[in-house]
């Protein structure tokens, strides 16, 4: 999957044709982009069912049929297409549906937030790095390193374990987790990138460290940050979900996947495919992050040495 | 050869003692005092006193340190607040077990996912590749302690066949029943390690694939299967980095499986610990785990280099 400009331009010969008064009009990468995008039936599929989770995370207090968080005793257990509750309802009779579409706001809520802290913090850390090399560059990656130093999940049970339960720490402790690899990735795109003719060009018309980094360097490494960093995303839900499956995320009441995993846990035995629902969940909306950033990469044709 | 292993080998010392000092301090960012967790709320003044003396809690914080470092580099890693066992042997016990599981788990997922890599790379493009690229982008999606549960309801709840959770031997498995004690927690840990090894070997055999020398080969005549080895040979430096990777996460992400299977491995021993407060065995478990990482990170680039001379520079 390795297009190139002239490619495309010979797959749209009616585009082709009308812009041939007009010469090397090409179009650009992000336009290109776009189009294989679009012509990428898995993504768009992906993408689409993502957008239904996080549209129905958003709009959960006008779907959900019930509260999420009163039940009714006497309405516990109820399997999956019960009359009243189309997903059934928890071990103290909360309504699952109801549960899901709420749970799904903490869920992404904690994939999302840390990833985009992260990417920020972590991109201008990493970017500054490959631009600047020398001291500042060793300052960086030698603390780096020693993030680094610690498997991912270890990392965030660690920081969790130590601040205690609760939303807050969660979002804390997983950005601390992603920051490392985003510098990782971007130190290393952007000394592939610094010494480019392009950019001494501009260095030796005048331009600033600062305007180097945000209209020479950004624009040319941005694409394989953001493609891995749509695939942190999933990896952020699965372990945000996993935090409160051990009871070191959002605790009880909270509606949240993992926390509903576990809790629903112990009633595998009575019912094992209303335990399983959470679980479900997370799994779809992690896959989706997955094939996003799987058909990105093939589309921005970005090539990642990790 | 040997000055590229001492040059690697002394580069993991800065890191070691970083890992040491990150450790120590997220001992500090515990809301509250230390001490606070061990003793009574009511405990005399003087008591508290003594326990601050005790240990060292009235020095300043980089004699704190060093002082922790010096028991560290003794092979004393304290002792648990819970039940005054000493750490290091607690964990060594609990390391033992989730190893049993970890290696196993390592060779079914790093095998499976190299051959479903080279297959898939092998049939680029074709149906083969699409549903092997499908099989590992599910491993790597899969919430691993929720595919737990789902194994335990159909293999456990429904056929009857494994047991649900807990270690049916002490050290080794000896017995039938034991053995099938490892199964269920053995296929949820290899998983991830499947899709991630899967997925590397897959983008670093195309990569060999596109480069001139194989075309060489291929027109010179050499045999198919010759010219495939040549190709695993230069993909082999990129897998072996993130087999390393993955064995690491096999061990630090140990916690959630062990805690679905209740595995008495050092996850579950972190878990306990965490709820315990159990600050020593907390700090314990974490360092030794990521200066495992550390260290196995460093054999990974010793193999890369033996491999591929280029890496050595």
């Amino acid at each position: 999957m390795n297009r190139s400009v002239k490619d495309t331009a010979s797959e749209f010969p009616a585009v082709a044709g009308r812009l041939n008064a007009v010469p090397s009009q090409s179009p650009g990468y992000w336009t290109l982009v776009r189009k294989r995008l679009m012509r990428d039936p898995v993504t768009l599929i992906a993408a689409a069912v993502l957008v239904l989770i996080v549209l129905s995370a958003i709009f959960a207090p006008l779907l959900a049929p019930y509260d999420p968080f009163m039940g009714k005793i006497t309405q516990r257990m109820k399997p999956v297409g019960f009359a009243g509750h189309l997903l059934g309802t928890d071990e103290t009779g909360r309504d699952m549906l109801s549960r899901l579409l709420y749970g799904g706001r903490l869920s992404l809520t904690s994939g999302i937030v840390p990833v985009a802290i992260a990417l920020a913090v972590g991109g201008f850390l990493g970017i500054s790095a490959g631009f600047f090399g020398g001291p500042v560059n060793s300052v960086i990656m030698r603390v780096t390193d020693i993030f680094y130093a610690f498997p991912s999940i270890l990392l965030a049970i660690a920081i969790c374990g130590m601040l205690g339960t609760g939303l807050f720490n969660t979002l804390v402790s997983l950005t601390l987790v992603f920051i490392p690899p985003i510098i990782r990735i971007s130190e290393s795109v952007t000394t592939q990138v610094r010494s480019l003719d392009f950019v001494e060009a501009a260095r030796a018309s005048g331009a600033r460290p600062f305007a180097l980094m945000r209209y020479q360097v950004l624009p040319n490494v941005l694409a394989p940050i953001l493609v891995y960093a749509t695939s942190l995303v999933s990896l952020a839900i699965i372990l945000a979900a996993g935090l409160s499956f051990l009871g070191l995320g959002v605790s009880a009441p909270a509606a949240e996947w993992g926390l509903m995993l576990n809790s629903l846990r112990q009633m595998i035995y009575i019912d094992p495919l209303l335990a399983a629902l959470p679980g479900v969940l997370i799994f779809l909306t992690s896959m989706c992050f997955n094939l996003i950033s799987d058909g990105l990469r093939s589309a921005m044709d970005v090539r990642l040495k990790l | 050869m040997l000055s590229f292993t001492i040059r690697r080998l002394l580069q993991a010392i800065p890191i070691l003692l970083g890992v040491s000092i990150l450790v120590f301090l997220m001992v500090q960012m515990i809301p509250g005092n230390a001490l606070d967790l061990m003793l009574p709320s009511d405990a005399p003044k003087d008591l508290i006193e003594k326990m601050k003396a005790e240990y060292g809690f009235d020095k300043p914080l980089w004699q704190q340190y060093l002082r922790w470092l010096w028991m560290l580099l003794h092979g004393d890693l304290g002792v648990s607040i819970f039940d005054s066992t000493p750490v290091a042997a607690t964990l060594f016990d609990a390391l033992g077990n989730t190893f049993v599981l970890a290696i196993p788990a390592a060779v079914l997922g790093f095998g499976l996912g190299i051959f479903f890599g080279v297959t898939a790379a092998l049939n680029n493009g074709k149906a083969a590749d699409k549903a092997l690229s499908m099989v590992s982008i599910t491993g790597v999606s899969l919430p691993h302690y929720w595919f737990a549960i789902v194994l335990v309801v159909i293999f456990s709840v429904e056929l009857n066949w494994l047991p649900a959770q807990g270690m049916q031997f002490d050290t080794l498995p000896s017995t039938v029943e034991g053995l099938k004690s490892m199964v269920l927690p053995v296929i949820t840990l290899s998983l991830i390690p499947m899709g991630v090894v899967s997925r590397v070997v897959r983008a670093a055999v195309l990569e060999v694939m596109s480069q001139e020398f194989v075309n060489t080969l291929n027109a010179k005549g050499l045999w198919s299967r010759s010219v495939l080895g040549h190709i695993l040979k230069n993909a082999a430096p990129a897998t072996l980095a993130v087999m390393g990777l993955q064995f690491g996460y096999l061990l630090g992400g140990s916690i959630l499986v062990e805690t679905v299977f209740n595995w008495p491995g050092s996850g579950n021993l972190l878990n306990l610990a965490i709820f315990r407060r159990d600050i020593p065995v907390m700090q314990g478990t974490i360092l030794v785990l990521a200066a495992f990482f550390v260290l196995l990170n460093l054999v990974v680039d010793v193999a890369q280099a033996l491999i591929d001379p280029r890496i050595r520079r």
